[in-house]
This record gives C-alpha cells, sequence and structure tokens, in this order.
C-alpha cells in the first residue's frame, strides 16, 4: 500500500509551494476546510455501508414500521452545519479582509495585460514581459490593466489571484517570501493562446534585485514618461502648474478630493484619472467648462498609466 | 429507439406506446408521456454529442503539448461540451424526461394542464439544438460555456451569435415547462392529495419550475444583449463602447447559478423516490426535506457574486456572498441527513436504482462539501478558476445530476417501457459509473490545489501525471455510461415484460398499467394516505 502510494505520487506534490507571507495562513484554512470535508464524507460513507448491511432487507415482506422523523435531530443537524460554516466563514473572511489592501510602503508595479503576453513596467523604468522581478521580504502592489478581454493575474504559490479588467484598475498584492522562479498563469479564459499566456515572477535577493535593475536596458521610470507625454500630447497647455489654465492644475490633486460642477465631491485616485482623459465629460471640475477632448484611442494603457504614475508624483510634491 | 417501440405486440393490452404507430403519432403527439419520449431521445442524443467532446479533451490533456488539436480547436471542444451538456442536456433532463412522465402520473391526472405548451416547448427545444449543432458545425464558438464579455461580444470571431440563439431559444422551453409543471401541481391534484401527501419528486419539480420561470427569462435577456453587441456593437458589456464588462457576469450568474439548482434538485426528488422505495421507509423529516428544497431554489438566486470574488468586487459584497453561499449549503446538508436516516431501520434492497441512488449522496455530499472551499473568500481567491472548481461542479452536476437521472431511469423504466433490464448489468454498471467518475474527477481537486488553471489547451508538465490519471479514469467512466444505453435498448425488445409495480412502491404511478394507457387512469385514483406508505399497518390500510 505504501509502495503503491509511493509509486504513484513519486513527483507529484499534493501541495503548491508556499512562497508569499500569506500562502500559510491561506493553507491552514484549506487543511481545516479539508479536514470538515473528509470527516462529513467518511461520516456519510460509513453510516450508509453500516445500514446496508444491517437492515438489509432479509425477506420480500419486510415492511418495518414507519419513523416520522425527529425534530431535536432535525434541529441538531441544522445547527452543526450552520456553526461549522459560521466558523469557517469568520476565518476565512477575516483573512481576506485583512489581505485585501497592500500594506503601506509597498512597492508599486504597473501591469497590463493583453492577449496573449503580461508586460510589466517597474517604478525605476525597467519593462518587461511575462516576467516579473521582485525582490525577497518586500511587499509589492500590482496595479493592472487590461488592453482587450478580461484576464485573470494567478501566483499559485502566493495563492494570490485577481482578474485584470479592460477599462479598470484592479490591483492584488504580495509578499514573497522565498528566493525562485514561480508560476505566472492567466486564470481567465481569454482567447486562442490563453492557455500560453503564462510566465514567471522572479524572486530575487534584494542585492541582486538591485543588480538586475542596474543592469540591462535602462527605462524611462514612468513619472518620467508621464511627463513626457504630459508634455508632447498637449496636457500642459489647458493643465498649467498655477491653476490659471482652462483645466484644473494636477498638482496637488491626486489622493485628494475634488468637487465638481454638480456639487458632488470624488477623490481623484487612478480610476477617476483615468475616466478624466478618456471621458473628460463625465465629471466637470467645480468652475471649469467641459471643453476637453476625449484621448480615447490615441493613448495605449501603459501612457495613461505613466500619466498616472505622474500626477501621482506631483500629487506627492505639492499636495502635502 | 423508435422501432421496437412502434411494432405492435400481439395480445399486449392498449398503453399509450401502442396506442397509435407512425411517425405522426410521435411528432404531433399531445401524450405527456409520448412527449417526454421524444425528449429522452433528444437529449441521449445530446449527451453522446457532448460526450465526444469530453473524450476529445481528455485525450488532447493526456500530453502536456496537447496531444491531439490546436488550442483553438480545443476551445471550441471544451465550450460545445459546456453548452450542449448543460443547456440541451442537463437542464431539460430531469424535468423534461421524468418530470413530463411522472408529474401528470404522480398528481393522478389524465396529462399536464398544457398539452399543446408541452409538446411546444419539445419543438423549441429542438430548434434552439439544431442552432447550437449549426453553428457546431459552421466552425464552432470559442467563448467557454460561460461567453464573458468583452471577449465573447467583440473578440472572439466564432459562431458566437449562432449559439447564442440556440441558448436563448432553447430557455422558453424550459419556461414552458416549469409553467406546465406549476399549474398541474396547484389545479389537477387527485382528490386527497393534500401539498403534504404529495411525494418529494412533485415538490423537488415545483421548486425547480420556480427557478425556471423566474431565471431563465433573465438569461434570455443577457443573451440578447450580448447578441446587440455582438452584432450591432452597442456599447452594452464591453468598455471601448463605453460597456461594462462585469455586467454581463452578474445578469449571466443570476442566472446560471440558479440554473445548478435546476439539475440538482430534480435529481434530489429522484432520490427521494428511490431511497423510500428500496428502503421500504418513509423519507425521515418529509415536511424538512419538502422545505429545504424550497429554502435551496430561493437562497439560490442570491449567491451568483460568489462566481465573482476575484474580479474585484467590493469586498463587503464579496462577504455578504460568501456569507448567503454558506448558508445555501445547509438545507443541502439536511437533506444528506435525512436520506442517510431514511435507512436507519429499514428494510434495504440493493437493487440497481438503488444503487445509483446511494451513489448519488456519496458524490453530491463531496461536491457539496467542496464548495466550501469555494464558498470561503481566501480559499477561493487560490482555486477560482483553477480545475478545482471543474472537479466541484462535475461532482454536482455529473456525480450528482447525472447519478440521479440515471437513477430514476432505472427506477421507472419499468413503467417508462414496461419491459424489466437486467438487473444484475445495471448494478454493475452502477459501480463502475462510481468507480470511473471519482478517477475521473478527483485528481482534478489536487490539480485544482497545485494551481492548474481550466480552459488550457496545454500546461506545464509538472501536472502530466494528474492528468494521465483523469484521462484514463474518463475511459473508465466512459464505458460505463454505454452500459446501460446498451442494455435499456436491449429490454425495449427482450427484456421480461414489468409488472404494474415490480418494485413493490407506493405513489400513483405504480397503480396504472405497465406501461400507463394514453389516459394514465381509467378512473381517477383518491388518495387516502400521505406518500411512502411503506409500514405494514400503512400497506394493510391500503388493500382494505
Amino acid at each position: 500500500m505504501r509502495f503503491l502510494a509511493s509509486f504513484l505520487f513519486q513527483g507529484i506534490p499534493l501541495q503548491p509551494e508556499q512562497a508569499s507571507t500569506i500562502a500559510q495562513s491561506v493553507d491552514h484554512l484549506y487543511y481545516f476546510i479539508t479536514l470538515v470535508t473528509l470527516f462529513f464524507t467518511f461520516l456519510i460513507f460509513a453510516l450508509i455501508f453500516y445500514f446496508m448491511i444491517k437492515y438489509r432487507r432479509r425477506s420480500p415482506d419486510e415492511h418495518p414500521k414507519a419513523i416520522e422523523g425527529s425534530l431535536p435531530l432535525e434541529i441538531l443537524w441544522t445547527a452543526i452545519p450552520t456553526l461549522i460554516v459560521a466558523v469557517i466563514f469568520v476565518w476565512s473572511a477575516s483573512l481576506y479582509f485583512q489581505n485585501s489592501v497592500a500594506p503601506p510602503g509597498s512597492m508599486e508595479i504597473y501591469v497590463t495585460g493583453k492577449q496573449w503576453m503580461w508586460k510589466v513596467e517597474h517604478p525605476e523604468g525597467q519593462r518587461e514581459i511575462n516576467e516579473l522581478h521582485v525582490p525577497l521580504g518586500r511587499p509589492v502592489k500590482l496595479t493592472m490593466t487590461s488592453e482587450d478581454v478580461i484576464h485573470d493575474f494567478f501566483v499559485p504559490a502566493f495563492r494570490v489571484k485577481k482578474d485584470v479588467l479592460p477599462g479598470r484598475y484592479t490591483s492584488l498584492w504580495f509578499e514573497p517570501t522565498k528566493v525562485g522562479t514561480f508560476h505566472l498563469f492567466c486564470a481567465q479564459y481569454c482567447g486562442a493562446f490563453h492557455a500560453g499566456m503564462i510566465g514567471s515572477v522572479v524572486v530575487m535577493e534584494p542585492d541582486e534585485y538591485e543588480r538586475w535593475l542596474g543592469g540591462g536596458v535602462q527605462g524611462e521610470s514612468p513619472e518620467a514618461a508621464g511627463e513626457r507625454i504630459f508634455k508632447e500630447t498637449g496636457c500642459a497647455t489647458c493643465h498649467l502648474a498655477d491653476g490659471t489654465g482652462p483645466g484644473p492644475s494636477i498638482s496637488g490633486v491626486y489622493g485628494h478630493s475634488v468637487r465638481l460642477n454638480n456639487g458632488q465631491t470624488v477623490t481623484a485616485d487612478d480610476a477617476y484619472i483615468r475616466e478624466s482623459i478618456l471621458s473628460p465629460a463625465a465629471k466637470i471640475v467645480e468652475h471649469y467648462q467641459p471643453i476637453m477632448p476625449s484621448f480615447q484611442g490615441q493613448l495605449s494603457e501603459e501612457q495613461i498609466l505613466d500619466l498616472i504614475a505622474y500626477i501621482r508624483s506631483v500629487g506627492n510634491e505639492n499636495g502635502k | 429507439m423508435s422501432t421496437a417501440l412502434l411494432e405492435p405486440r400481439v395480445h399486449a393490452p392498449r398503453n399509450y406506446l401502442n396506442a397509435e404507430y407512425g411517425w405522426k403519432s410521435w411528432l404531433f403527439t399531445l401524450d405527456h408521456k409520448r412527449i417526454a419520449l421524444l425528449y429522452m431521445v433528444s437529449i441521449t442524443f445530446f449527451f453522446i454529442i457532448g460526450g465526444f467532446f469530453a473524450v476529445l479533451m481528455r485525450i488532447q490533456l493526456i500530453s502536456p503539448q496537447g496531444a491531439i488539436v490546436q488550442p483553438e480547436t480545443y476551445n471550441k471542444l471544451f465550450t460545445l461540451h459546456g453548452v450542449i451538456m448543460i443547456f440541451f442536456f442537463l437542464i431539460p433532463s430531469i424535468p423534461a424526461v421524468l418530470g413530463n412522465f411522472l408529474v401528470p402520473l404522480m398528481v393522478g391526472a389524465r396529462d399536464l394542464a398544457f398539452p399543446k405548451l408541452n409538446l411546444l416547448s419539445w419543438y423549441i427545444y429542438i430548434v434552439g439544438g439544431l442552432f447550437t449543432l449549426y453553428s457546431a458545425i459552421a466552425g464552432g464558438v470559442d467563448t467557454g460555456w460561460t461567453f464573458y464579455t468583452p471577449y465573447s461580444s467583440t473578440y472572439s470571431n466564432t459562431q458566437v451569435t449562432a449559439v447564442a440563439i440556440g441558448v436563448f431559444i432553447t430557455g422558453f422551453s424550459s419556461i414552458l415547462t416549469g409553467l406546465n409543471f406549476i399549474v398541474t401541481i396547484h389545479k389537477m391534484r387527485a382528490p386527497g392529495l393534500t401539498w403534504f401527501r404529495m411525494p418529494l419528486f412533485l415538490w423537488a419539480m415545483y421548486a425547480t419550475s420556480i427557478i425556471m420561470i423566474l431565471g431563465t427569462p433573465v438569461l434570455a435577456i443577457t443573451i440578447f444583449l450580448l447578441a446587440l453587441e455582438h452584432l450591432f456593437h452597442v456599447g452594452i458589456f464591453s468598455p471601448a463602447l463605453g460597456g461594462d464588462p462585469l455586467l454581463f457576469q452578474h445578469l449571466f450568474w443570476f442566472y446560471s447559478h440558479p440554473a445548478v439548482y435546476i439539475m440538482i434538485l430534480p435529481a434530489m426528488g429522484v432520490v427521494s423516490e428511490i431511497i423510500a422505495c428500496f428502503a421500504r421507509k418513509r423519507i425521515f423529516g418529509y415536511k424538512v426535506v419538502c422545505f429545504s428544497s424550497v429554502a435551496i431554489a430561493v437562497l439560490g438566486f442570491l449567491v451568483w457574486g460568489h462566481h465573482m470574488f476575484v474580479t474585484g468586487q467590493s469586498v463587503y459584497a464579496g462577504l455578504i456572498f460568501s456569507l448567503l453561499s454558506f448558508l445555501v449549503a445547509i438545507p443541502s446538508a439536511i437533506k444528506v441527513f435525512n436520506w442517510t436516516s431514511t435507512l436507519y431501520k429499514g428494510s434495504i434492497s440493493y437493487d440497481a436504482p438503488m444503487l445509483y441512488a446511494l451513489g448519488f449522496i456519496g458524490l453530491f455530499t463531496m461536491g457539496g462539501l467542496t464548495g466550501m472551499f469555494l464558498a470561503s473568500l481566501a480559499t477561493d481567491v487560490h482555486l477560482n478558476g483553477t480545475y478545482f472548481i471543474v472537479a466541484h461542479f462535475h461532482y454536482i452536476m455529473v456525480g450528482g445530476a447525472v447519478m440521479g437521472y440515471l437513477g430514476g431511469l432505472h427506477f421507472w423504466w419499468p413503467k417508462i417501457s414496461g419491459r424489466l433490464y437486467p438487473n444484475g448489468w445495471a448494478a454493475f454498471a452502477a459501480v463502475i459509473i462510481f468507480i470511473g467518475f471519482n478517477l475521473t474527477f478527483f485528481p482534478q481537486f489536487v490539480l485544482g490545489y497545485l494551481g492548474m488553471p481550466r480552459r488550457y489547451a496545454f500546461y506545464p508538465a509538472e501536472f502530466q501525471v494528474l492528468n494521465v490519471m483523469s484521462s484514463a479514469g474518463a475511459s473508465v467512466l466512459g464505458v460505463g455510461y454505454l452500459i446501460p444505453l446498451i442494455y435499456f435498448i436491449w429490454s425495449m425488445r427482450y427484456g421480461p415484460v414489468a409488472s404494474a409495480n415490480p418494485w413493490g412502491a407506493t405513489g400513483l404511478e405504480w397503480q396504472t398499467s405497465s406501461p400507463p394507457p394514453t389516459e394514465n387512469f381509467t378512473e381517477i385514483p383518491v388518495v387516502t394516505q400521505e406518500a411512502y406508505a411503506y409500514s405494514a399497518e400503512e400497506q394493510e390500510a391500503k388493500s382494505v
């Protein structure tokens, strides 16, 4: 039996690698639910087999007494499952809740999905395709969008997964705890070569990561690229820094609330800035006219991400 | 199969099968029993096609590079497998075949409330099916059965519209069936058949019909909007046209999650009948089982968001959907406990229908319990979109719904055909199906936990061993499904003639001859007892 088991499972791990700070806690919950599942499966199977043998029909004219049911039993087997699922719900929901927001000071990386590749942009300007290099022991927050259909960023070893949507930003975060190369899968069906939309996350020692950052072709940082696009595309013509232009100034806006001409107040986050670039008429800042043209189709998702990075950087400089 | 049915039987008493002959007597019939047979032949046809696609998929996945077809073709295979099995086999299976045959017999009526609508529903189903088959031949469709936007609406170059129209049309057939059942159960029950004397199969059909009537229109609207965007570029779902990509998922799952209960509730009804008969016991906690069916039908409409935990929906929405999804598990658990307790102090025989029913309980228990991993937020994040999901819903829909359908077919086959099948072969097939099913789908739980995403035409080599195990199991399962097909066809000509009540079952359908006459009952029966009057006292009371 043991030989058979070792033969069958030789080389098949029964658990994916645990390589992030949350992996172990997710697995503990997983083990608990597995235990509950095994317990009830064995209970039901054992009862069925026991009854099948004990109460097998011994003569064709057996007609056992009717049993109506039992209220105490019904209450018992309503209460026990309710209690168990309540425990799992609370455990699971609190874990999910804790992990839903990236810790402050996370390294921010932009990811764009498109049929059928992952494009990654580092804060220092490195760009890569189907690979994501990150340093060990530092939380990394990914801001993600798609150029076409819905994709899904899934790293089994980190136990993280999030859809990557066109026209929206989603984000996920992880903190790697192991040096190595881990699978990155697209987990939302996205067309012909969905199965080929895979890459790897390479976790490096921090100093090695620094060396990696320094090597290769040094690209523009997203802020610098954003500043260049801001000037080249003509944004700077209207959005004057001192606020005297026909468009509101972008300085000190990011992360702050903005009053609109309909009296509402919104927070200037990634989604708001993206919308203001692509559908400027959707939300008009108080005291300004709806005169800005749409840049839909003129800027790529990556360029929009660069612009957001730039607007965020000037928000931090002047807005505090 | 129709040749054997059409042949005149010498000395056979008049029944619905030999009442009339010729193709017109079938295609224009208003007899619910004949319409049930039309459905049976049609869904068997679609099951074979859908199964054939599954065979090709399992062969493809033997090799990490993909053994036989290009990724584009593989994508069409899993899409058509899903579309055909769900919309053209599972959803109509028990309601349209067994439900059509049995609802009037069980309530003690001569037919359904609207016989013409009933025939119309079959024609609608066939037209929808032909559209889908046309699309399969004319290039196929590669969106997955879930048709997620904006891939389906603006990116896929396959026959999305034809398949969408096929599914749209077929939806109306389920609405008509549901309507017919609800009216029949409300208005046409025999004298004395009060609500709480009804067999649990009728309660299950009632709950299912409610879902069909309330849910299917939402699917129809969703598909209509999808076709509108696909054909005329009206911006509804595609952000490039100003739409919302997640809106589709909300609408789609609002129907498609309850649709899972359209598949499983009828199977639960079947299993209740079988367990009671072969344990000769009233179902333990009859009323609790009734109400749990209704609770599942209602709660089933409030859990669609658990398909969307990783779409970026708000954390709070996720919490609520997770909680509601856990709640819907409770009535299912209650049913399993009640079925198991029904066996206690029973008189259990191991006839083939009972083996299918017990197989159902085992597989449904595993399918239901593994649902907890997916209702639970933190674990769902890891498992969503992987083979774990594939394994889980096959345990429910194949291990559960198909086992239930097969169990029902074996239970009522003597009534439907008037013939007996070889019990030994049937028991053998039940065991083979149970084993083959677990060999196929259990490895997929492990694959999913290890991180293999679903809908991959090729995959990293480390997943190969488990995929080969799954494919090997699928060949056992395939053989298991072929055996009943053979002996059912065999029994129609060569099977021993069945008596009116070969299992000694209670229920009005067993009080008329096998097969029943066209009008079901020569005299409308009067019900004086509760359902499942299997005890000695009740049996005596009946015979007096």
